[in-house]
């Protein structure tokens, strides 16, 4: 058993309880927390199959902005755990069955011959020159250019719908418009009244 | 050191990625400790008054002082708070402020660990650091702490993407995310620095890495005149001087970053004589120095942002200007004007 291993079965371990502690802990912070954890752990993993830039980036995107706005939104929320409970145990053989079934698949396709799983050697170690990024952006910029920038086009179809369903325009908002605000002239704002100065009166020249 | 390797065996690289860990660390938490006092001493001047005096000669011991101060005394939970959380928001903060100094490079040779993606491994730290505000306004049970955490989730997701398109723009002109590499082709003076042909560039990073580190002009997460300390008002002793350690760990890395991205690391200032026999090291250390001057200058000088105001900044300021730049550097690439960015 070499070091990678060790790293291997470590980052295994924490990435199955804590996936484990998502769906059994009763806090929701908490399980947005222990997901967190679970993300953590899989780019551990990546990292150990050399795909250094996909663990970064999983960390980047889901552990650095997706996980802080789902926590945003949780923390926000009194969620009773006792009602999303209640039907659970009338809904746990269904879902016993498809968890079974999924297992069942994925062993068939992990383990079978027919998909040449079998013959796909563990990665290359490569030099230390190598730049991982660096073929990625090559293969999809070009290679794979047209299913790229269709995924993008999709994710942007997606946002301006989310935008679209979800912005309303309320009547009465107290709206400032920054660009009218920096115009804005000494004029416009203060008076400057021209005022004889007075002569004080003799009393207090004299301090009396 | 084979003397050592022979004495360990099996454990040397280890220990010597310890040794070297403690080698980077220990310093730091002396620049931290003394950022405080520079920057109540700067800050001292500019408001014309003196500033620390009384602990050691002009001052220069109040930060030990204050250290022993804080770890004096009782750290107390909050009832009703989440104690397991509690205990961790602290270490969550000060890990990745720490983690994050794994791939800085002080000179060519000196770096703990010179990795090809150092740049997207820092974004990816940096952006860690949120979670240890976000839990530590939670579990603090208390509405100021939780209105503290929500305004910082808020405002460092949102500045987070204009810091990462100015990132962008510097791995373009460099070609490379290895940081060595990226000061290697800024070398050759003030005029070869990324500062210039990335100009806006630098100004956003300069200004999202105040929003970042929650600093003034910034500070709306701990505003203390709205919401008494923000995230870390129910935090005291040890626990809080985390926090602090943490904040001025992340100050110090920014400007770092900034030097080395923008302001060619160890490049002397003219590549001619007199400034060439200042060992590199130190021509960092000057920058790192000027950056961290700036942060505590902007803190003297500007009130702080409105809420709202600093949404727009970044939403609808930063991240047009930084895009539009992006395109402009990836045109000029393509056309025989690419030298302008080399």
């Amino acid at each position: 058993m070499n070091f990678l291993t060790i790293v291997f079965y470590l980052f295994a371990a924490i990435l199955l309880f804590a996936a484990f502690r998502v769906i059994t802990t009763r806090n929701p912070i908490q399980a947005a927390l222990f997901l967190v954890l679970a993300f953590f752990s899989a780019a551990g993993l990546w990292l150990t199959l050399e795909a250094e830039f996909l663990a970064i980036a999983l960390v980047m995107v889901y552990v650095g902005a997706v996980m802080v706005l789902f926590l945003f939104v949780v923390m926000m929320l009194d969620i009773n755990l006792d009602r999303l409970r209640e039907g659970f145990w009338s809904y746990l053989p269904l879902a016993g069955f498809v968890a079974t079934m999924l297992a069942i698949e994925m062993a068939l396709v992990l383990g079978s011959r027919s998909f040449g799983l079998s013959i796909v050697p563990a990665p290359v170690a490569h030099a230390a020159n190598y730049s991982n990024t660096r073929e990625l952006g090559l293969l999809l910029y070009t290679e794979y250019v047209y299913p790229f920038e269709l995924a993008a086009v999709v994710l942007l179809v997606a946002i301006v719908a989310a935008i679209a369903l979800t912005m309303r325009r309320r009547k009465h908002t107290k709206h400032q418009d920054p660009s009218q605000q920096v115009k804005v002239k000494r004029d416009q704002r203060l008076r400057v009244i021209n005022m004889p100065s007075e002569r004080a009166s003799s009393t207090n020249i004299s301090g009396e | 050191m084979t003397y050592f390797q022979g004495l360990f065996g099996m454990a040397w690289p280890a220990i010597w990625v310890l040794v070297k860990i403690v080698v980077i660390v220990a310093p730091l938490m002396v620049a931290v400790a003394y950022l405080t006092y520079a920057e109540r001493k700067v800050i001292g001047y500019m408001q014309v008054r003196i500033g620390p005096n009384r602990v050691g000669y002009k001052g220069l011991l109040q930060p030990i002082a204050d250290a022993v101060k804080l770890l004096m005394k009782e750290i107390i939970v909050p009832s009703g708070a989440n104690k397991f959380l509690f205990v961790l928001a602290p270490v969550l903060t000060i890990a990745p402020a720490l983690a994050a100094w794994a791939v800085i490079p002080f000179s060519p040779e000196l770096v703990l660990a010179n990795v090809d993606a150092g740049l997207l491994y820092i974004l990816a730290i940096t952006s860690m650091g949120v979670y240890g505000v976000v839990v530590a306004g939670w579990a603090s049970n208390s509405k100021y702490a939780f209105l503290g955490s929500l305004r910082s989730a808020a405002q460092i997701v949102s500045y987070e993407i204009a810091m990462g398109f100015a990132l962008v723009g510097v791995l373009m002109a460099a070609h490379s995310l290895n940081l060595v590499h990226i000061v290697n082709a800024q070398l050759g003076g003030v005029f070869r620095w990324y500062w210039l042909p990335l100009f806006p560039m630098f100004i956003v990073y300069l200004i999202s890495g105040l929003a970042e580190t929650n600093r003034a002009p910034f500070d709306v997460a701990e505003g203390e005149s709205e919401i008494v300390a923000g995230f870390h008002v129910e935090y005291s002793g040890m626990a809080f001087a985390i926090f602090f350690l943490a904040e001025y760990a992340n100050m110090i890395l920014i400007a770092t970053l900034t030097s080395l991205l923008f302001l060619g690391g160890w490049d002397p200032l003219f590549d001619v004589a007199p400034f060439t026999w200042l060992p590199g090291i130190f021509w960092l250390l000057g920058k790192i120095g000027f950056v961290l001057f700036l942060f505590l200058w902007f803190r003297a000088t500007f009130p702080r942002y409105r809420y709202d105001q600093i949404m727009r900044l970044g939403w609808k300021v930063f991240i047009p200007v930084t895009l539009v730049w992006l395109l402009l550097v990836g045109a000029v690439m393509q056309t025989p004007f690419a030298f302008l960015i080399h």
